[in-house]
């Protein structure tokens, strides 16, 4: 560990923040405010691996929501609150509405009702940074695209066909080093393994670091270790980066153990809470055919 | 103004010992194969990737219609009808797939059928249809220096675009979800690229033909597809191939008194097959 400079001995996580960050992440404890209100931007002290405090705010509110596809309601007056830190998960039957959910979280498709996303410093920002994870089925297994390319499609406005700058290999190293995907650096985004391909995409997802992150089944064709895995780098990732995990998924087991809440979906929201009580609803029970409770 | 500035490759070529450089309108072949095919080659990459392969030949084939409204309004030139016709027909296709309902191939079908029947009744009217047959087989030796000064000009305009708008189409084509979460006007990308590949397409059809234009687009393409693990190998190889084939097909052309359109087509399905057998593993 190095001895020079103090703090890097005292608070090793810091070794990477600048001298004036560092002192207004100390002067903000002081005060007892959340580090971000005092240092230039919340995303500022998180990029560097600090665990800010959890805000205890609530980042987005879904009021009244309501969607229609082809001319039939499928969503209607759903409530929700997301916040800053907690891993929300939807389930709910094929047709609940739960894709429909995330495409008006993510301004897809038009909808009735009102979305605010307030990021950590209480503002409003017009548009949210939202992190998306997408359904890994419907990436094309044949392109010739390497995972630094997916980066620099992302991030950069330089056509990726002449070259990358450093700056986005830089960029790629470092979403991807969040997700432990590093050496998947120069891989063929096709040749990836379902599991390796969902690292490459939460590393993108968090790159930059997002107010929200919206997961759409990412765990279909991953076998059960690796969804182990998975779920417990997202729980890491969300209270080092005090995250607002919205997560829709069908893997109720895995889910009960690593969701803070869960939020059965059909149509409207039926039931929500801690994992273990809405898995004792019996509606629930029944629509995943579980057995009833005694 | 052409003529002065073409004046050095004149030169060079004449000097060359080939029996082909030794004419004047092979000269100008040549140059406007040297545009053309790392243009083709170059927007290939995004039409194989993003799929538009059959949006690209519906609207090669509308150039009938396109003709036949240029005959109608007397132009000298029908390339002024045929321009703004495709770029009309661009907006319909995008706006029928956008508002769903019909799916893409579908929709673009229905298009293609409706605008090459109309414009083969329009130009067979009289029973003259057999004077635009140069149209579906093209003349690339027709080419002249004014041609080769707009060719230049537009290619340069295409790239700029096409540079500009790179990242956004190759991140739809991977997942358009995805892409629309990262970037709010993909929309707008997929159509300035859409009407930029219909103004080449029919830019070059008078010379390529109506019937082989789409195979110059794909080709290259599809054989860099079999080579390259990331997308500045696939740019680079498209791009490579485009301008071979087109080279090699211009010349043989040229000794086996053929359309050159149709022979660099055939020179550019050779280097895919060679590409299809030392194609990467699926695995790496």
């Amino acid at each position: 560990m190095p001895i020079w400079p103090p703090w890097k001995k005292i608070w090793p996580r810091c070794a990477k923040l600048s001298a004036d960050d560092l002192v207004a992440v100390w002067f903000s404890r002081l005060l007892m405010f959340p580090a971000h209100v005092i240092t230039t931007s919340h995303r500022a002290v998180s990029h560097h691996g600090i665990a800010p405090h959890r805000c205890g705010e609530c980042c987005t509110t879904l009021r009244d929501v309501g969607a229609r596809v082809g001319g039939r309601s499928v969503l209607e007056h759903v409530d929700l609150h997301l916040h800053c830190g907690e891993l929300t998960a939807v389930i709910g039957e094929n047709g609940a509405g739960k894709t429909t959910l995330v495409r008006c979280l993510l301004g897809e498709i038009p909808h009735s009702g009102e979305v605010h996303f307030l990021d950590a410093a209480r503002r409003r920002p017009d548009s949210p940074a939202i992190g998306y994870v997408p359904q890994h089925s419907s990436f094309d297994k044949d392109a010739p695209v390497s995972v630094l390319d997916l980066f620099a499609f992302s991030l950069s406005s330089r056509p990726a066909c002449l070259g990358l700058s450093s700056a986005v290999r830089e960029q790629a190293r470092e979403g991807l080093s969040r997700t432990g995907a590093e050496h998947l650096l120069h891989r063929r985004v096709g040749a990836l393994s379902g599991g390796e391909l969902q690292r490459v995409l939460l590393g993108l997802a968090l790159t930059p670091v997002p107010n929200i992150l919206v997961l759409d089944e990412p765990m279909s064709g991953v076998d059960h270790s690796g969804r182990e895995q998975f779920y417990e780098l997202l729980s890491r990732l969300r209270r080092e980066y005090d995250l607002a995990v919205l997560l829709v998924s069908h893997d109720l087991a895995t889910l009960a153990r690593f969701a803070d809440r869960l939020v059965f979906l059909d149509r409207h929201i039926v039931c929500e809470g801690p994992p273990a009580e809405v898995l004792r609803d019996p509606r629930v029970r029944a629509a995943f055919s579980l057995e009833p409770l005694s | 103004m052409s003529a002065l500035l073409l004046e050095p490759w004149h030169r060079m070529l004449s000097a060359m010992p080939f029996a082909w450089t030794q004419y004047e309108f092979m000269r100008l072949a040549l140059l406007a194969v040297l545009f053309i095919s790392p243009l083709l080659g170059a927007m290939g990459t995004v039409v194989v990737s993003n799929r538009l392969a059959f949006f690209s030949e519906a609207i090669g084939h509308a150039a009938f219609t396109g003709i036949a409204l240029g005959v109608m309004f007397g132009l000298a030139d029908p390339m002024w009808s045929m321009i703004p016709f495709a770029l009309v027909l661009t907006l319909i296709i995008t706006w029928i797939r956008r508002r769903g309902g019909l799916s893409s191939d579908t929709a673009i079908g229905l298009v293609m059928s409706f605008t090459v029947s109309l414009g083969i009744v329009l130009l067979s009217r009289g029973g003259d249809f057999a004077r635009y047959t140069n149209f579906l087989i093209g003349d690339m030796l027709a080419v002249t220096g004014g041609d080769v000064a707009w060719l230049a000009i537009l290619a340069l305009a295409i790239l700029a675009l096409f540079f500009f708008f790179f990242n956004r189409l190759l991140l739809a084509s991977m997942s358009p979800a995805l892409a629309r979460s990262r970037a709010r006007h993909s929309g707008a990308a997929e159509l300035a690229f859409a009407s930029a590949l219909a103004m080449v397409v029919t830019f070059s059809l008078p010379w390529i033909g109506i019937l082989v234009i789409n195979a110059l687009l794909i080709l290259p393409a599809a054989a860099a597809r079999n080579l390259a693990s990331n997308t500045a190998q696939f740019f680079v190889w498209s791009v490579g191939i485009s301008l071979a084939a087109g080279v090699i097909g211009l010349v043989v052309s040229f000794y086996a008194s053929s359309a050159a359109g149709a022979t660099i087509v055939l020179a550019a399905m050779a280097i895919y097959v060679l590409t299809f057998a030392v194609r990467r593993p699926a695995s790496s």
